[in-house]
C-alpha cells in the first residue's frame, strides 16, 4: 500500500533550519555553496551558505557564474563534481596488513565510522544517478560494503530542476526535471509575487519526522501549481537532446563509423569527461608499502576507461587509441550500460559536455552517428539545433 | 660542470661505508647528478618525516649533495638527476650504467633534457658568445639529452623538480619488489580527485594540464593558476585538439611556443607542437 506523505511550504528560513535540523540529528549537510567561480557541493552549515542569487551560464567547454536577479538558490546545473565524490570517494583504503616479529601478517579490513550524510539540492538527474550507482555499486554479487553503508546512511534532499543549462538533457533520458522516487524530501524552489518560497514533499518517514522539526505551513494549492507549472516549463528549455531512437541499438550498429574518427580527432583523452560524470564508477588499486616492508595497505581510487593504463595487459594496453577509448566510454554509457546493469548509464545532466575542455557534446556525437547510421548527412556536420 | 668519477668502482673500497658493507644487507642507494640545478636530489634531503626509515632500509653509499663519505659500487639502486651535456657526461652515464643494478632518473632535466634543452631549438654557439666572456674556455655538446638516449633506464621520474612521494613510492616499491605506482594520465585526473574546479572550462585560464603528466597532485590549478607542465608530457596526448584551446584563452604563437619551451621543451610531445606552432 503506498503512504502518502505529506506537503508543506517552507521559507528561507525553514531552509536555514533544515539544515541546521539536519545538522542537530549528527549529519554532515553538503549542498551546493560558490566558490572558486563555481558551484560546488561541500559542507553547508546553514541557508547562509547556499548560492542564493547565482545561477550558471554553461556551455560546451565552458562555465560560468551568472548573478541571478530572482535570488533563487537551486536554480543552477551541471556543477563540477556529482555526489558521488561523497558516496564513492575518489580514494579509499580497502584494508591493510602488518608484519610481526615473529614473521606472520595480519590484516584488518577496513572498518572506520561511515560517515552521515544529508545531501541537500540533489537534482532529479543526479538522484537517478544515484540509483544507478546503486545498482552498479551494491547490487549483485558483490556488494561494495563502505558504499551501501555511506548510502543507507544518507538523507536525501531533491531539488526539482526549475532551471536547465544550454547543456542539460534529461527529458531525453527520462530523468528529470521532476524528481524520481529515492528522495527523504522534495524541495521545488518558487519566487511569484506570494514570495521566495519552497514546497517540500517528503518521500519517507524520517523525511516527515524532520519536516516536523522546521517551521512550515501546509502547501497552499498556489503553491502547489506554481511549483508544478515551473518544473513542467523546465521540460520545456532542455538546451540538448538526443536523438529519439533507442539509443543501445544505435551504439551496437555504429561500432566501425567514420564519426568515431571525427570525434577522436577532438578528444584530448584527459579522462576529465568520467570524473565528472555521476555514474562513472571505475577504480583502480593501488597497493601501498612503507620503507620497513613490515606494513601495507590496499586503496582503491578513481581510475578512467580514457587512462591508457587502465586496459594495460602484458602485451600492452587493449584500447590503444583513442578513438577506441572514447568509443568505450560513448558505448557503455548510452548502450552496453543497459547489458551489464539493465538501465542507461547516462542521466542526461551534461557535466560531460561543459567540462570536457574542447567541449565535445555527447548529445551531438549520438545525432552524428545516428545520421551516419541512417544514411544521412556525413559526418563531423552540425548537429540539429537542439 | 663534470662531476667527480664515481668513487671507489674500479679499485678498493673506501672510506667507512665501505668497510661497512661485508656485514650490511641492506641495498645500496647512489645518486648522481648531471647538467641540472640540484633540485630533485635535494627532494631527496627533504624527506625529513622518512629519512630515518629510508637510512634504515637503504645504505645511502654515493650521495655528494648529502656527503662526502663515498662507498664503493656496484650500487642496487642509482637515482641520476640532470641532462647529458658534454662529452664527459656522455662518458660517465655510460659508466655508472654499468655499475647500477637499477637506474631511475628523476626529474625534466633527466627525463627529457630540461630547461637547457632550449639549446636544441637553435645553435649552442649562439648562447656561448652571449653568456661567457671567454666562449673558447666551453666544450658542450649541440644538444641536451635525456639519460634514456645514451643508456637504458628502468623508470623515469618525471617533474620540476620530482614529487617527494613519488619518490619515496619509487624506492619503497623497490625495496618491496613490485612495481611503482607513477600513473602516466593527464593532470586533469588529479585536479578532479581533489576536487580542483577546472580552470580553463570555470575561469578560461589557459592550462597545460590535458596534455601533462600527472605526479604534481595538480598543484597549480588547486591556486587558480594553469598548469605550466612541469612533468612533461602525459602518456596520451592531442596537440592538434589541444593547441586551439591555449589560443582561445588568450595564447599567440609566441606564448604558446614559449609555455610549451620550458622545463621539458625537448620532451618529443613537447618539441613537436612547439614546432608546429613556429611553423605556423
Amino acid at each position: 500500500m503506498a503512504v502518502t506523505y505529506r506537503a508543506a511550504v517552507i521559507d528561507k528560513v525553514g531552509l536555514d533550519a533544515l539544515i541546521r535540523a539536519l545538522a542537530a540529528r549528527g549529519r554532515t549537510v553538503i549542498g551546493p555553496t560558490v566558490r572558486d567561480g563555481a558551484i560546488v557541493l561541500a559542507e553547508v552549515t546553514g541557508g547562509a551558505d547556499l548560492p542564493y542569487g547565482w545561477g550558471v551560464a554553461h556551455e560546451a567547454g565552458r562555465y560560468r557564474l551568472a548573478p541571478r536577479r530572482d535570488g533563487a538558490a537551486f536554480a543552477h546545473s551541471a556543477g563540477p563534481q556529482s555526489w558521488k565524490s561523497f558516496l564513492h570517494p575518489q580514494r579509499e583504503r580497502q584494508w591493510s596488513a602488518d608484519r610481526d616479529a615473529d614473521g606472520s601478517v595480519v590484516f584488518s579490513a577496513e572498518s572506520g565510522p561511515s560517515p552521515s550524510y544529508a545531501f541537500l539540492g540533489v537534482r532529479p538527474c543526479d538522484l537517478r544517478a544515484i540509483a544507478v550507482q546503486d545498482r552498479v555499486l551494491s547490487g549483485g554479487r558483490y556488494p561494495d560494503p563502505a558504499y551501501r553503508r555511506r548510502r543507507e546512511r544518507a538523507f536525501v534532499v531533491a531539488a526539482e530542476c526549475t532551471e536547465p543549462g544550454a547543456t542539460c538533457f534529461c527529458v531525453s533520458m527520462d530523468s528529470g526535471p521532476a524528481a524520481g522516487p529515492g528522495y527523504d524530501l522534495a524541495l521545488t524552489e518558487v519566487i511569484d509575487s506570494a514570495g521566495h518560497r519552497f514546497l517540500v514533499r517528503a518521500g519517507t518517514e524520517e523525511g516527515e519526522s524532520l519536516l516536523g522539526e522546521v517551521p512550515s505551513r501546509p502547501a497552499d494549492t498556489a503553491t502547489q501549481d506554481a511549483a508544478h507549472a515551473s518544473v513542467a516549463a523546465a521540460a520545456d528549455r532542455m538546451g540538448r537532446t538526443m536523438p529519439q531512437v533507442d539509443l543501445q541499438v544505435l551504439m551496437r550498429e555504429t561500432l566501425t563509423a567514420a564519426r568515431w574518427e571525427d570525434v577522436a580527432s577532438r578528444c584530448l583523452t584527459c579522462g576529465n569527461c568520467t570524473m565528472v560524470c555521476p555514474t562513472c564508477f571505475c577504480t583502480t588499486a593501488e597497493d601501498v608499502t612503507d620503507l620497513t616492508g613490515d606494513h601495507t595497505e590496499r586503496w582503491r581510487r578513481w581510475e578512467s576507461c580514457f587512462d591508457l593504463e587502465f586496459t594495460h595487459l602484458p602485451g600492452g594496453p587493449v584500447r590503444a587509441t583513442g578513438l577506441s577509448r572514447y568509443r568505450q566510454w560513448a558505448t557503455h554509457k548510452l548502450g552496453t550500460w543497459y547489458d551489464q546493469f539493465g538501465s542507461s548509464g547516462c542521466v542526461g545532466c551534461g557535466r560531460c559536455i561543459v567540462w570536457c575542455p574542447v567541449g565535445i557534446d555527447i548529445t551531438e556525437e549520438a545525432h552524428a552517428l545516428a545520421r551516419e547510421r541512417d544514411g544521412g548527412v556525413a559526418a563531423g556536420s552540425a548537429p540539429e539545433a537542439p | 660542470m663534470p662531476g667527480p668519477e664515481p668513487a671507489g668502482t674500479t679499485g678498493p673500497a673506501t672510506g667507512t661505508t665501505g668497510q661497512a658493507a661485508a656485514t650490511d644487507r641492506r641495498p645500496t642507494l647512489a645518486v648522481w647528478k648531471f647538467a641540472s640545478c640540484d633540485g630533485c636530489q635535494l627532494t631527496l634531503l627533504d624527506c625529513e618525516d622518512e629519512l630515518p626509515a629510508l637510512a634504515g632500509a637503504v645504505r645511502i653509499s654515493y650521495f655528494l649533495e648529502a656527503s662526502s663519505d663515498t662507498g664503493a659500487g656496484p650500487y642496487d639502486l642509482s637515482l641520476v638527476e640532470g641532462s647529458v651535456t658534454t662529452q664527459q657526461d656522455v662518458e660517465r652515464i655510460a659508466h655508472i650504467r654499468g655499475v647500477s643494478r637499477r637506474l631511475v632518473t628523476i626529474g625534466a632535466c633527466a627525463t627529457a633534457g630540461g630547461v637547457q634543452a632550449l639549446r636544441n631549438f637553435t645553435d649552442v654557439t649562439d648562447y656561448l658568445s652571449v653568456v661567457y666572456a671567454r666562449p673558447d674556455y666551453i666544450a658542450t655538446l649541440a644538444h641536451s639529452t635525456p639519460i634514456s638516449a645514451h643508456v637504458p633506464v628502468d623508470l623515469e621520474l618525471r617533474g620540476c623538480p620530482i614529487d617527494r612521494g613519488q619518490l619515496i613510492e619509487v624506492i619503497t616499491a623497490y625495496l618491496a619488489g613490485r612495481t611503482p605506482d607513477v600513473p602516466r594520465h593527464s593532470v586533469c585526473f588529479e585536479c578532479k580527485r581533489r576536487g580542483t574546479v577546472c580552470v580553463t572550462v570555470a575561469h578560461g585560464t589557459p592550462c597545460l594540464g590535458p596534455v601533462t603528466h600527472a605526479g604534481c597532485g595538480a598543484l597549480c590549478p588547486a591556486y587558480g593558476r594553469g598548469c605550466y607542465g612541469c612533468f612533461g608530457p602525459s602518456y596520451s596526448t592531442n596537440f592538434p585538439a589541444f593547441v586551439p584551446l591555449l589560443r582561445r584563452d588568450g595564447m599567440d604563437t609566441l606564448d604558446v611556443v614559449r609555455i610549451l619551451r620550458t622545463f621539458n621543451a625537448a620532451a618529443p610531445e613537447f618539441a613537436a607542437a612547439s614546432r608546429a606552432e613556429e611553423g605556423r
